[in-house]
């Protein structure tokens, strides 16, 4: 609906008209309205959630497929921390990379190197207090378009920098596309995606006008083809030559980022219910203590994505046992920081504007109108949030009447009065 | 008086498993409005006090907003005790709250005075053995 790219859909022919998904989206943007859910596009911001609540599989995401890679003479896959929780923890780094390589190409990069520039980045950023208390982190698109959607005001928080995916793209780009002597459009960049919300922030990014990153692959999709080249591996000898680092591998879980910047003050908080809570506390102007605030949409961190395939507490452990165990070089100096950032290549170019969402109508005496309409529906709606009628609450059902996207009999109870009454 | 919408809920006291159900509620009908998010902060702040100090401090009593096109009215109205000293209950860091309230987080004595600061109108009114009532309006 709408003029909005997403990654998440929904197949029409799966759906059930079951009321799961309603549930759980934490802006109330699905309705089912004649058997069939639908998406507000305008209100989505692509978290996932109804992926992993709906039992008919009927919301998916879009992503690219091992085809899409071909049209680029030089393809590069970029790998997060969380491929490497889905797997054996007896598989290197190495030969992970080297399994990835082996889906159709050229180069394998770990992220994590990138994710410590960015965890250096960010200390820098609270060190200097150079964004309002809490300093929010920027990794986690889905909490991005929260904030733009439901926390305009902690905008400014936000640490304005790109999250490891768009660094990793932008300086191994930059670097390939000069050693090589490639054109730009000859290097592929392609993100192996836990999630539906990067999916999204590769096509239509916050904060930069364009990604380098040009396609996202999902870690589920190419699982098993994976897990067939990890087997062809195994005679193999260790593959040298790739760079990681376990502090940066620990990104894949929620607390990676604040112990790699070490902070003293930090509030890491995983799932987006639970975010939200923490959010209409800052609002009340509480947590006045914390520095930073590392926030993740799915639960446990990344490892909790709509679009991997391995229970998130087996990866979150894996993640933890690799990033404990693998050594991690130096985080940079404050001054290769200010040099890195100087180059204006990882700093946000462009200014998130909130999204204001109009429920009703612009002009505030209307909207008070029908605010008070709907606080009279609402007073004689069962208030029990079933979700029969397809509305997330009754409360969501009453404004859905008041703007005339449904009607009073599409709830059962109201239905079954009148009934009643024409009976009589 | 043309286009208002009233908001009531009942407070009890010690009923700490519904208290920030107003002002979280005020705050969503708020944002659905389309108030400007400084007032909408503001208010949420005002209405999350003055439900707190009813849950802690009174013997329950009543929230009532009521949103303007050019304002928003806050009042809270219990049912007693009532505040002996309302000057001292004004100054920052003053509580009377309990140990067993302290633990909980709550009694930092900095509730009315927030109010106060976060409202453009503030007035309080206090009889000891009858009831305490705040009104406090903020300016859209
Ligand atoms: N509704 C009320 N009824 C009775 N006493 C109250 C009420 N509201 C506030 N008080 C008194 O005023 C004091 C200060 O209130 P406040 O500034 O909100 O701080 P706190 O709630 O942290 O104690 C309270 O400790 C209490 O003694
Ligand atoms: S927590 Fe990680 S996996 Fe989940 S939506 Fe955010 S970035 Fe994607
Ligand atoms: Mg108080």
């Amino acid at each position: 609906m709408g003029n909005y790219f997403h990654s998440v859909i929904l197949k029409e022919e799966s759906c059930n008209g079951c009321t799961h998904c309603i549930k759980r989206c934490p802006t109330e943007a699905i309705r089912v309205r004649n058997r069939k859910a639908s998406i507000f596009g305008e209100r989505c911001i692509d978290c996932g959630e109804c992926i992993s609540v709906c039992p008919y599989h009927a919301q998916k995401a879009v992503t690219d497929d091992l085809e899409d890679i071909k049209k680029y003479k030089y393809k590069i896959a970029l790998v997060p921390p969380v491929v490497h929780g889905q797997l054996d923890t007896g598989y290197s780094i190495g030969k992970v990379l080297k399994a990835v390589e082996m889906l159709g190409f050229d180069r394998a990069y770990d992220i994590s190197p990138y994710c410590d520039v960015v965890s250096a980045i960010i200390k820098y950023y609270i060190d200097n207090n150079l964004v309002p208390k809490p300093a929010v982190s920027s990794d986690c698109p889905a909490i991005v378009r929260l904030i733009q959607l439901r926390y305009p005001d902690f905008l400014p928080n936000i640490i304005p920098i790109d999250s490891p995916m768009e660094v990793a793209a932008r300086l191994i780009k930059t670097r390939v596309v000069k050693e090589k002597n490639f054109r730009p459009g000859d290097v592929g960049m392609f993100f192996l995606t836990p999630c539906p919300a990067k999916v999204t922030s590769i096509r239509v990014p916050l904060g930069i006008g364009i990604s380098y990153t040009d396609g996202a692959v999902s870690v589920r999709k190419v699982f098993a083809s994976l897990c067939r080249n990890l087997k062809e591996l195994q005679n193999v000898e260790d593959v040298e030559g790739y760079e990681y680092s376990g502090r940066g591998i620990g990104w894949g879980r929620v607390g990676g980022q604040s112990y790699s910047i070490d902070s003293k003050h930090y509030l890491a908080v995983d799932g987006i219910e639970n975010v939200i809570k923490i959010f209409d506390e800052l609002e009340l102007g509480k947590l006045e203590d914390v520095d930073f605030l590392e926030a993740y949409g799915c639960l446990g961190g990344c490892v909790g994505g709509p679009l991997l395939v391995e229970n998130s507490f087996i990866a979150k452990r894996r993640i933890r046992y690799l990033s404990e165990n693998i050594a991690s070089p130096p985080l940079m100096s404050e001054e290769k920081v200010k040099e890195m950032l100087d180059t204006g290549i990882l700093k946000w170019t462009e200014e998130i504007k909130p999204k204001k969402l109009i429920s009703f109508d612009h002009d505030i005496k209307e909207a008070i109108k029908k605010m008070e309409k709907t606080e009279e529906i609402l007073k004689d709606l069962p208030n029990i949030d079933c979700g029969s009628c397809g509305a997330p609450t009754c409360r969501a059902m009453a404004e859905d009447i008041v703007n005339g996207r449904a009607r009073l009999e599409d709830c059962i109870f109201k239905l079954r009065e009148r009934v009643k009454k024409i009976e009589k | 008086m043309g286009e208002m919408v009233k908001l009531e809920y009942r407070v009890s006291s010690e009923d700490f498993e519904r208290a920030g159900d107003a002002s979280s509620n005020t705050k969503k009908v708020l944002k659905k409005i389309g108030i400007p998010s400084d007032v909408i902060r503001r208010a949420a702040i005002v209405t999350y006090e003055a439900e707190m100090n009813l849950v802690i401090h009174s013997m329950g009593g009543e929230i009532v907003v009521e949103i303007f096109p050019d304002r928003i009215i806050v009042t809270a109205k219990d049912f007693g005790p009532g505040i002996p000293d309302v000057d001292k209950a004004m100054q920052e860091g003053y509580s009377t709250a309990p140990d067993r309230i302290r633990e909980m987080g709550f009694g930092a004595g900095m509730g009315l005075p927030n109010m106060k600061k976060c409202s453009d109108d503030f007035s309080i009114e206090s009889e000891v053995g009858v009831g305490t009532e705040v009104v406090m309006t903020l300016y859209i």
